[in-house]
C-alpha cells in the first residue's frame, strides 16, 4: 500500500508541471479561493486546475454532513465561491503538508518528513482505530488549522516571508531555491526507501503508521479538522480507510492499467452474442426491419413497441427494483432526456435501490449488491444505450461497493453508499454545472452574439446567469430536425428576457456571420479530445471555424473517457426513424408515410457524433478553461480522483 | 401587343407571389414569353435588332424586378438579347461575305477595310442603341461603295428583299434560335445524366442534398448502366424536398438513406462523392443553392470528397457575387420553421422596447464559395469553378451584363 502512495507523491511534481494552468510552481491554486476575494482571483486565473490531491484525504474529506454544507454554499455564494469551498475543503489538506515538506527538507529531516506523507494518509486509519484520540484532537486541530491556513495566505502574498512562517511552524531551518531541487530527489529517494521497507513489514504497517502518528504534529492536525463535525464520521472515514488499504494493495501497475482499458462494446453484428444477449434480455426488441447497414454493429429496434409491454410487466419483474423499473421506462419513453438529467435519475433510482436493499443469507453485500447494480445497468442499456457519464457514474459505484470494507454492518454500509451517491450527484454534476458556468461566463461581453445549439442546460444556466448579471447580449439557437430540442431552449430563455435569434442548422452559414462566440454541450469528451454530442454539434463547429468563430464546449470532467474515436459511425445511438419521416407541425410534408415497405428506402436517425478537436478552441470544464489537448491530463487526474472520492 | 403585356403581367405576378419557383421552371416560362414577345411585338421597318433588343430588355427588366433572386430569369433574359445580337451579327456579316464573294478577292486592302469597318460598326451598334444608326448606315455606305465599283446583280437582289422579307427572316432565325434555347432547357438534364456513368463507379456511396431533377436523372442514368451504388439524401429542412427525393429515387430502386441534415457530417466520412444540384452558377464559380449546401461544402472539404454540381447552363449567372448571402437570398416564413400557434406569444412585439424579443432566421439560400466546389458537370461537359467565367463569355455579350439600363429616365 505504501507503494501506491510513494509513487504518487513522486508523480505529483511530474502533473504540476504538465500543467500548463499554473505557471506558478507553488502548488496550491487551490486555495486561492480561501482567500477573501474569490471572484478576483477567478478572473485572474480563470484556468485552474486544482494539485492532485492526497487520496485519503479526500476519503477523509467526505462525510455525509459535509456534502450539505458544501452544497449550501454552493446555493448562497452566487459567484465563484460555490466553486472554491468545495475545493478549499477537499483541497486544504494536503497542503499543509506540502510546503514542509518541499521547504523544510534539509539534511536528515527528511526521512521523518517523508514519514509525514505517510503518516497523513494513514491517519484516517489511525483515528478510526482510535476514536478516542481523535475526540481528542479535534478542539486542537480546529485551532491550528486556522493559523496553517493564515500562513498559507502570506505564503501566496510575501513568498518567502512567508515561506519563514512555515518553516517556523515545522522549526525546520534551511529553506533556499537551490536545495529545493535536491531535496525534492533526496525526498523520492526517502520514500523509495520507505516504501520498501514498508512492503517488508508487509501488513503490520498500521501499526508503524500509529506509532508514527505521533511525531510530526502539523500534519495530521488538517485530516482530522475535516472529520471533526457530524456524527456519520466513522462510517465515512472506515469507509476512506479501507478502501484505501485496498486501493494501496500490491497490485501490479500494468494489470491495473489493463483494467483500465475500457471493455468492448457489444457489438450488435455478432449473431451469438445478440442472441445471447436477448435471452436475458427484459425488454423484448423487435428488429428493425429497413436496417441501415453501415450500423448493423448497433441496435437497431423497432420504437414504441416495448413500452406497453413492459408496463404490463410491472409487477412481475421480481429481479428489477421500482424505482430502477420507472427510470427504465422514462429513458424509454424518452421522458428523461439529457446526459446530466438521466445520470440523476439513474444514480437516484440506484440510491433507493440500495436503501431498500438488503444482504440474503450467504452472500456478501459487496459480491451481491455489484450483481444488482448489474443486472440494473443492462436492464437500463436495453431501454436505452447508456451515455459515458453515466459509465463513468457507474464505475464509480461500483468502485465504492467493492471497496466497502467487509468489517462494516449492512447499514453502514448502506448508508456509506448512499452519501457517496449522493455525494457524487452533488459535487459532480451540480456543483460542476455552477463551477463551468462561473468559468464560462468571464468570456460573455457586453454586446456578444452568443450561438447555443440544440438544448444543453449548462450553456442554458450559462446564459441565463449571464443574463442575471446584466450583461448585453443576443442568443442564437439554433435547431435541428428531428427532435427540435431547441424550441424548449428558445422558450425558457425567451421567457427570461433575453433577445432570442432562432434558425434550422442549414442556416448555419447565414447566421453565422453576426455571431461572436459558440457555445456547445457535449456528451463527453474523449481523450484525442473529440467532442462526443448532439448530431449537429460537429457541424455547429465547423461552420463556426469556417468563418473564425470560437467554439467553447461546456462539459463537465465526470463526462470525460479515456476511449478516443475518430468518426461518429463506430459507436453511436440511432433514433426512432419514424421521427425523420414525420415532420412535426408540416402536414404538407408525407413523402414518406409508408417508408418501412419500399425495400430500398431507409431511415436514419443519428444520434451523436463526434466533433474533431481541431474546431473546438476550448473545452469549460469544472477544473478550468483547457484546450481539447489536454483532455488526457484531465481524464488520467479526474480519473484518480473519482475513484477515491 | 395587348396579348402579349397581359402574359408579362402574368408571369410577373407569379414571379412575385413566388407560385413559380425553381430555376428550370422559371427558365422555361421566360424563354417562352420572351419568344412570344419577340414573335408579336411590331417592329419598324428600320433598326429592327436594336427595336427588338429594346422590347425584350423592357420585358426583361418587369421579370427580373418581380423575383431578382431568381437568377434563371435574368440569365434567360441575358441569353435571349445575346441571340438577337448574333443574329443581327451574323446577318450584317452575311451581308459583308456576299459583298466580298461578288468582290471576288481581287482587291485585299478593300477587304481588308472592309472587315476593319465592319467591326467598328458592329461595336459600336453593340454598345450603343442609340447609334444604331451608324450600324444602319455603315454598311449602307459600304454597298455604295461596293455597287459603285462593282455593280452586282446580288446586291440588287437584297435590296429588294430588304424592308420585309429581312425582317421576317430575321425574326424566323431569332425565334428558332429561341426554340433551341427552350429545348436545351428542357432536355439539358438528359444530357448531363449521360456524363453520369463515366463519374459513377460501382458500389460508390453518394451524398446528395435537397432536390435536383437533374441529380435525380443522373443517378438514375447510373442506375441503369448497373452501376449499383448506395445513397445517401439529406433531408433539407425546411422544404424537405429530401424526402421526396429519397421516395422517388427507392421507387426507381436505388438504395437510399434518408439522414437528417445534422448528420451529414457525421456521415460523409463514409462518402464517396456529394452530388447536388444547385439553384445558380456565378461568374466566380460560386454556388447559390438551396439552404445548407454550404454546411455540406464544408464537410466534404474537411473530408476530402468531391463536391460535384450538375447544372444546366440556363443556370449560369454572368454576374460576380457580393455578399452574396445576404444580396442573393431571401427570408421565409417563419411558420416554416417555427409553428405560429406555440410561439405566437413570444414573436409579439414586446411593449415599450418595440422590438421583438424573438427572431426567426429562415433563409432560402446557401452561397458555396468557388474553392469548395471540386467540379461543375453541366450539358456542355465538365468544367472546373475557375473555368466558368469564359463559359459566360460564350454565353452572354458584355453589353447585356446590367438588364436595367434606364432608371434615370
Amino acid at each position: 500500500m505504501e507503494a501506491r502512495r510513494a509513487s504518487r507523491t513522486v508523480s505529483d511534481p511530474k502533473v504540476r508541471h504538465v500543467g500548463f494552468f499554473t505557471p506558478d510552481p507553488n502548488p496550491q491554486p487551490g486555495w486561492n479561493p480561501l482567500a477573501s476575494d474569490p471572484p478576483v482571483s477567478n478572473s485572474l486565473s480563470p484556468v485552474i486546475i486544482p494539485p492532485p490531491r492526497q487520496p485519503a484525504d479526500r476519503t477523509a474529506a467526505v462525510p455525509v454532513p459535509e456534502t450539505g454544507v458544501r452544497r449550501q454554499t454552493g446555493a448562497d455564494q452566487v459567484p465563484v465561491g460555490s466553486y472554491n469551498p468545495s475545493e478549499s475543503l477537499l483541497g486544504s489538506s494536503p497542503v499543509p503538508s506540502s510546503p514542509s515538506s518541499r521547504v523544510g527538507l534539509a539534511g536528515g529531516e527528511f526521512s521523518e518528513e517523508s514519514n509525514g506523507w505517510f503518516r497523513r494518509s494513514d491517519s484516517g486509519k489511525f483515528a478510526s482505530s482510535l476514536p478516542d484520540t481523535m475526540v481528542e484532537r479535534a478542539p486542537e486541530n480546529s485551532a491550528s488549522a486556522a493559523p496553517v491556513l493564515e500562513s498559507k495566505k502570506s505564503v501566496e502574498a510575501t513568498g518567502k516571508g512567508g515561506k519563514a512562517v512555515v518553516e517556523e511552524q515545522n522549526e525546520v531551518q534551511s529553506s533556499s531555491k537551490p536545495l529545493k531541487a535536491k531535496t525534492t530527489k533526496a525526498e523520492r529517494r526517502a520514500l523509495q526507501e520507505a516504501q520498501r521497507a514498508a512492503k517488508a513489514s508487509g501488513k503490520e504497517g498500521n501499526k508503524s503508521a500509529a506509532v508514527s502518528q505521533g511525531a510530526a504534529p502539523v500534519k495530521p492536525v488538517k485530516q482530522p479538522s475535516q472529520k471533526k463535525d457530524g456524527p456519520p464520521v466513522s462510517v465515512s472515514v472506515s469507509v476512506s480507510v479501507v478502501s484505501f488499504d485496498k486501493k494501496g494493495g500490491d497490485r501490479p501497475p500494468e494489470k491495473e492499467r489493463k483494467k483500465d482499458v475500457p471493455a468492448p462494446r457489444m457489438q450488435f453484428d455478432d449473431k451469438s452474442r445478440v442472441q445471447k444477449a436477448k435471452k436475458h434480455a427484459v425488454v423484448k426488441q423487435t428488429e428493425a426491419r429497413n436496417r441501415v447497414e453501415l450500423f448493423r454493429h448497433l441496435p437497431q429496434y423497432e420504437h414504441g413497441t416495448q413500452l406497453p409491454d413492459l408496463e404490463s410487466k410491472f409487477f412481475q419483474l421480481d429481479p428489477v427494483h421500482p424505482a430502477i423499473y420507472k427510470v427504465g421506462l422514462q429513458y424509454l419513453a424518452g421522458d428523461i432526456s439529457g446526459g446530466n438529467a438521466r445520470c440523476i435519475a439513474m444514480l437516484q433510482a440506484f440510491k433507493e435501490a440500495i436503501e431498500d436493499y438488503s444482504t440474503p443469507q450467504e452472500k456478501t453485500l459487496a459480491r451481491d449488491l455489484t450483481a444488482k447494480i448489474s443486472s440494473y445497468v443492462s436492464f437500463f442499456i436495453e431501454c436505452r444505450p447508456l451515455s459515458i457519464g453515466m459509465g463513468n457514474a457507474i464505475r464509480f459505484l461500483k468502485t465504492r461497493i467493492s471497496d466497502l470494507p467487509l468489517t462494516l454492518s449492512e447499514s453502514e454500509a448502506k448508508a456509506a453508499l448512499c452519501s457517496d451517491i449522493e455525494h457524487f450527484i452533488n459535487e459532480k454534476i451540480i456543483l460542476a454545472d455552477k463551477v463551468i458556468v462561473r468559468h464560462a461566463v468571464t468570456k460573455i461581453r457586453d454586446g456578444d452574439v452568443l450561438l447555443a445549439y440544440g438544448s444543453s442546460c449548462v450553456v442554458e444556466m450559462i446564459l441565463l446567469y449571464a443574463h442575471e448579471m446584466g450583461k448585453q447580449f443576443r442568443v442564437v439557437v439554433v435547431d435541428s430536425r428531428p427532435k427540435l430540442e431547441g424550441q424548449a431552449l428558445l422558450r425558457r430563455l425567451v421567457a427570461k428576457g433575453l433577445s432570442c435569434t432562432y434558425s434550422h442548422i442549414n442556416a448555419l452559414s447565414y447566421i453565422m456571420h453576426e455571431v461572436t462566440k459558440v457555445f456547445l454541450g457535449a456528451a463527453s469528451v474523449l481523450s484525442n479530445g473529440t467532442v462526443y454530442s448532439r448530431v449537429g454539434t460537429a457541424s455547429v463547429a465547423m461552420v463556426a471555424n469556417a468563418f473564425h468563430v470560437p467554439v467553447l464546449i461546456c462539459c463537465e470532467a465526470y463526462k470525460f473517457h479515456e476511449r478516443v474515436q475518430l468518426d461518429s459511425i463506430c459507436f453511436n445511438e440511432l433514433g426512432d426513424p419514424d421521427a425523420i419521416a414525420k415532420v412535426s407541425g408540416r402536414t404538407d410534408v408525407n413523402y414518406l408515410n409508408n417508408w418501412a415497405n419500399k425495400e430500398n428506402l431507409q431511415l436514419l436517425n443519428l444520434m451523436y457524433d463526434a466533433t474533431p478537436s481541431d474546431y473546438i478552441s476550448m473545452i469549460v470544464t469544472d477544473y478550468g478553461m483547457i484546450p481539447p489537448t489536454s483532455v488526457p491530463v484531465i481524464v488520467r487526474e479526474y480519473r484518480r480522483d473519482h475513484v477515491f472520492i | 401587343m395587348v396579348d402579349v403585356q397581359g402574359l408579362v403581367n402574368e408571369l410577373v405576378s407569379k414571379l412575385r407571389r413566388r407560385k413559380v419557383e425553381g430555376s428550370r421552371a422559371t427558365a422555361r416560362l421566360t424563354a417562352e414569353l420572351l419568344r412570344s414577345v419577340i414573335s408579336q411585338s411590331k417592329l419598324p421597318p428600320t433598326n429592327q435588332p436594336a427595336a427588338l433588343i429594346d422590347a425584350v430588355r423592357d420585358v426583361g427588366e418587369k421579370l427580373i424586378a418581380a423575383n431578382p433572386i431568381e437568377l434563371a430569369v435574368g440569365n434567360i433574359v441575358r441569353r435571349v438579347l445575346h441571340i438577337i445580337r448574333e443574329e443581327d451579327h451574323s446577318n450584317t456579316r452575311d451581308a459583308v461575305e456576299g459583298f466580298r464573294l461578288s468582290v471576288g478577292g481581287d482587291n485585299d486592302y478593300i477587304v481588308e477595310q472592309d472587315h476593319l469597318n465592319l467591326s467598328v460598326a458592329a461595336q459600336s451598334s453593340l454598345c450603343r442603341p442609340s447609334l444604331h444608326a451608324l450600324l444602319e448606315r455603315s454598311p449602307d455606305s459600304a454597298t455604295t461603295y461596293f455597287t459603285a465599283t462593282t455593280e452586282d446583280d446580288s446586291e440588287e437582289k437584297r435590296k429588294s428583299l430588304d424592308p420585309n422579307a429581312r425582317s421576317l427572316e430575321f425574326r424566323r432565325k431569332v425565334i428558332s434560335a429561341v426554340n433551341d434555347l427552350i429545348e436545351d432547357i428542357n432536355t439539358c438534364h438528359l444530357v448531363i445524366a449521360e456524363l453520369a456513368v463515366e463519374h459513377i463507379h460501382h458500389n460508390e456511396v453518394i451524398l446528395t442534398f435537397g432536390r435536383s431533377r437533374t441529380v435525380k436523372e443522373f443517378l438514375c442514368a447510373a442506375k441503369e448502366k448497373k452501376r449499383s451504388f448506395g445513397l445517401f439524401v439529406a433531408e433539407g429542412a425546411p422544404k424537405y424536398q429530401g424526402h421526396l427525393l429519397a421516395k422517388e429515387l427507392a421507387a426507381r430502386g436505388l438504395q437510399t438513406t434518408v439522414i437528417t441534415d445534422s448528420a451529414v457530417f457525421a456521415m460523409i466520412s463514409r462518402v464517396n462523392m456529394v452530388i447536388v444540384g444547385v439553384h445558380a452558377v456565378m461568374a466566380n464559380g460560386g454556388v447559390i443553392g438551396p439552404v445548407g449546401l454550404n454546411m455540406v461544402a464544408l464537410a466534404a472539404r474537411k473530408h476530402a470528397v468531391p463536391f460535384v454540381v450538375v447544372t444546366g447552363t440556363h443556370k449560369l449567372c454572368p454576374l460576380y457575387p457580393n455578399n452574396p448571402e445576404v444580396s442573393l437570398n431571401e427570408m421565409r416564413s417563419p411558420s416554416e420553421v417555427l409553428s405560429f400557434e406555440e410561439f405566437s406569444d413570444c414573436m409579439d412585439y414586446r411593449i415599450g422596447t418595440g422590438a421583438p424579443q424573438l427572431h426567426v432566421g429562415n433563409p432560402s439560400f446557401d452561397y458555396v464559395p468557388p474553392e469548395l466546389v471540386s467540379l461543375f458537370i453541366t450539358d456542355i461537359g465538365g468544367y472546373y469553378p475557375s473555368y466558368m467565367y469564359r463559359l459566360i463569355a460564350d454565353y452572354y455579350s458584355s453589353d447585356d451584363l446590367v438588364i436595367q439600363q434606364k432608371p434615370a429616365s
